[in-house]
C-alpha cells in the first residue's frame, strides 16, 4: 500500500506546530497504525530528518498509551486502540489525517504526544480506596453479588487514553471520571469513601480545565473499552445524592 | 497551649453546586423541565383556540382568577410568572456559563473531524438563543401587547389573530417552535441523564418520549399559526 500522511509535528509545547505531508510506500495491510509509524520513522531517521514523536507502550490494546486523532476520530476508523488498528482498515492511495488529542487539558508536548497527567490528578483525588495494606483479604471475605461485579468490572476497563476527551467537542473528561466513580462505588469496598470520592473527583476534572457535559455522546462512540454513556448518568446520581447527603462528611 | 479551632466552614449546598459543572448542568436540568412542563399546559390552552373567541377569552381570564378566593386577582398568574422568569435567567446563564467554559476546554480545532452528533443536539446553544428571543418577542407581541397590532386588554383571540395576520411573524413564529422541538429532542433526555435518571434499561423510554414530546409540543404550537394562516381561525 502507498499511502499520503497529513501529520501533526511540532517541536515542542511552546512552538506553533503545522499539518505536514508525508508519503509512505510499500505498507503491508497487516501492520499495524503505529508499525506503519515506526516505517516512516525509520525513512525520517535515514533521510536525517526528526522522526514522529508518539506514545506507546505495550501495543496490545491494554495500556492505554497509544492514541491519535485518524481522519477525525479517536484511534481511526475501527473500535480499538490506535496500536490494534490495522492498516487495512485503510486503502491504497488514502490520504490519512494524523493529529494529537485536543483539549485544554492535554497540552501537546510533542508532534502526536500529549500530557495527559490530568488524568493522573483526577485519579489521585478519589479514584481508589484507602484500604490497611498487609496480606491480601480472602477473596470471599466480602460478597459481591454477580451482577454487581460485572458492572463494577465493566466501568473498569477504562484504560485512561484519552479518547473520549479527544472524541468530545467540549474536552470533557466526564466518561473517564464517571467510569472510575461508578467502578469503585457500586462496590462494597468502596462504599465508605462513595461520597467523598464523587465530589473530589468532579471537582478536581472542573479545575482541570476540561469542558462540561453536553449529551453529545461522541465520548461513549469513540472509547476502545466501551466504557457505556449510562456511566456519566450514574456519576451524576452519585454527585447529586452526595451533594444532598451534605458532602463530604468531614 | 489551647488546640486550634476549626474556623473553616463546610462550602453551602448552593454554592458547590453552582461551581461545578455537574452541579450547573442539574440547574438547567431542573430549569428545563419546570419550563417544559408549563409548556405542556400551554399548549393545551392554546388549542381552545379552535373553539372559538369565546371559550378563548374566558381560559385567558380564568387564568387571572386561579386560587380565588384564597389568592387575590393576578396572584397565581405572578407566581407563574416569577417561576418562569426566574427558571429561564437561570437556564440562561448556567448555558452562558458552561458553553464558554466548554469552548476554552477545545481551544485548538482538529484539522479534519468527524461529525457524529445528532443535528438536535448540535443546535442547542444557538436554537436556545433564537428561543430566548423568540420569548422577548412572544411576551411584548401577546403579554404586554407592546407590539401587537390590535392590542386589546382582555382580548387574547383578537390580539393573537391580529398578530398572526403578519406574515414575517408566522413565518419566525413556526420557526421558533421547530427551534424549540429539536431543543426537547436533546433537552429531555439530557435532564434525564444530568439528574441521574437514565440508565441503560430506561434509555430507549427516555429518548422515545423525549421525540414523542418534542413531537407534540412543536405540532400542539404550529397549529396555531397554520389555523390563521388557513383561516380556520379568524
Amino acid at each position: 500500500m502507498d499511502l499520503t500522511l497529513r501529520i501533526w509535528r511540532q517541536r515542542n509545547a511552546g512552538e506553533p506546530g503545522a499539518m505536514t505531508t508525508y508519503r509512505v510506500t510499500g505498507i503491508s495491510e497487516d501492520m499495524s497504525f503505529l508499525e506503519m509509524l515506526d516505517h516512516l520513522n525509520e525513512e525520517l531517521i535515514l533521510a536525517g530528518d526528526e522522526p514522529v514523536a508518539f506514545d506507546h507502550d505495550c501495543r496490545e490494546g491494554i495500556c492505554g498509551a497509544c492514541g491519535m486523532v485518524i481522519n477525525g476520530q479517536a484511534h481511526g476508523p475501527e473500535r480499538t486502540t490506535t496500536c490494534q488498528l490495522h492498516m487495512r482498515h485503510f486503502a491504497d492511495g488514502d490520504t490519512i489525517d494524523v493529529e494529537p488529542w485536543r483539549a485544554a487539558a492535554f497540552p501537546v508536548v510533542k508532534d502526536l504526544v500529549v500530557d495527559r497527567s490530568a488524568f493522573d490528578r483526577i485519579i489521585g483525588s478519589g479514584g481508589y480506596v484507602s484500604a490497611p495494606t498487609g496480606s491480601a483479604p480472602d477473596a470471599h471475605a466480602t460478597p459481591v453479588p454477580k451482577p454487581v461485579a460485572d458492572l463494577a468490572f465493566e466501568h473498569a476497563e477504562c484504560i485512561g487514553c484519552g479518547a473520549c476527551v479527544a472524541a468530545c467537542p467540549n474536552g470533557s473528561a466526564m466518561l473517564f471520571t464517571s467510569a472510575k466513580v461508578v467502578h469503585l462505588n457500586v462496590l462494597p469496598q468502596g462504599a465508605p469513601e462513595r461520597e467523598s470520592r464523587v465530589l473530589d473527583m468532579v471537582e478536581t476534572m472542573d479545575d482541570q480545565g476540561f469542558g462540561g457535559c453536553t449529551n453529545t455522546g461522541e465520548c461513549a462512540v469513540a472509547c476502545p473499552k466501551g466504557i457505556p454513556l449510562t456511566a456519566i448518568g450514574a456519576m451524576n446520581r452519585e454527585y447529586l445524592r452526595a451533594t444532598l447527603k451534605g458532602g463530604r462528611r468531614r | 497551649m489551647a488546640l486550634a479551632t476549626r474556623t473553616d466552614r463546610p462550602p453551602s449546598l448552593i454554592g458547590s453546586v453552582w461551581r461545578s459543572t455537574v452541579g450547573k448542568k442539574a440547574v438547567m436540568a431542573v430549569t428545563g423541565m419546570i419550563m417544559l412542563a408549563y409548556l405542556v399546559a400551554h399548549v393545551v390552552g392554546n388549542l381552545k383556540v379552535f373553539f372559538g373567541a369565546g371559550e378563548f377569552n374566558h381560559y385567558g381570564h380564568w387564568i387571572r382568577t386561579v386560587g380565588e378566593p384564597f389568592l387575590h386577582y393576578e396572584w397565581f398568574l405572578w407566581m407563574a410568572r416569577a417561576a418562569l422568569g426566574t427558571a429561564v435567567v437561570l437556564h440562561g446563564v448556567a448555558a452562558y456559563q458552561l458553553s464558554r467554559r466548554d469552548l476554552a476546554a477545545r481551544p485548538q480545532k482538529y484539522a479534519r473531524k468527524r461529525q457524529r452528533a445528532s443535528y438536535a443536539t448540535r443546535t442547542m446553544r444557538w436554537g436556545g438563543v433564537i428561543l430566548g428571543l423568540f420569548i422577548v418577542w412572544h411576551v411584548l407581541d401577546l403579554t404586554t401587547l407592546t407590539v401587537n397590532p390590535n392590542a386589546e386588554e382582555g382580548r387574547p383571540y383578537e390580539n393573537l389573530v391580529a398578530s398572526l395576520d403578519r406574515p414575517a411573524v408566522t413565518a419566525f413564529y413556526i420557526a421558533a417552535m421547530l427551534a424549540l422541538g429539536l431543543h426537547i429532542r436533546h433537552g429531555f433526555w439530557s435532564a434525564a441523564q444530568t439528574l441521574g435518571a437514565n440508565s441503560a434499561r430506561r434509555e430507549r423510554v427516555l429518548k422515545f418520549l423525549a421525540d414523542a414530546l418534542a413531537l407534540v409540543l412543536t405540532c400542539g404550537f404550529i397549529a396555531v399559526p397554520v389555523g390563521v394562516l388557513t383561516g380556520v381561525v379568524s
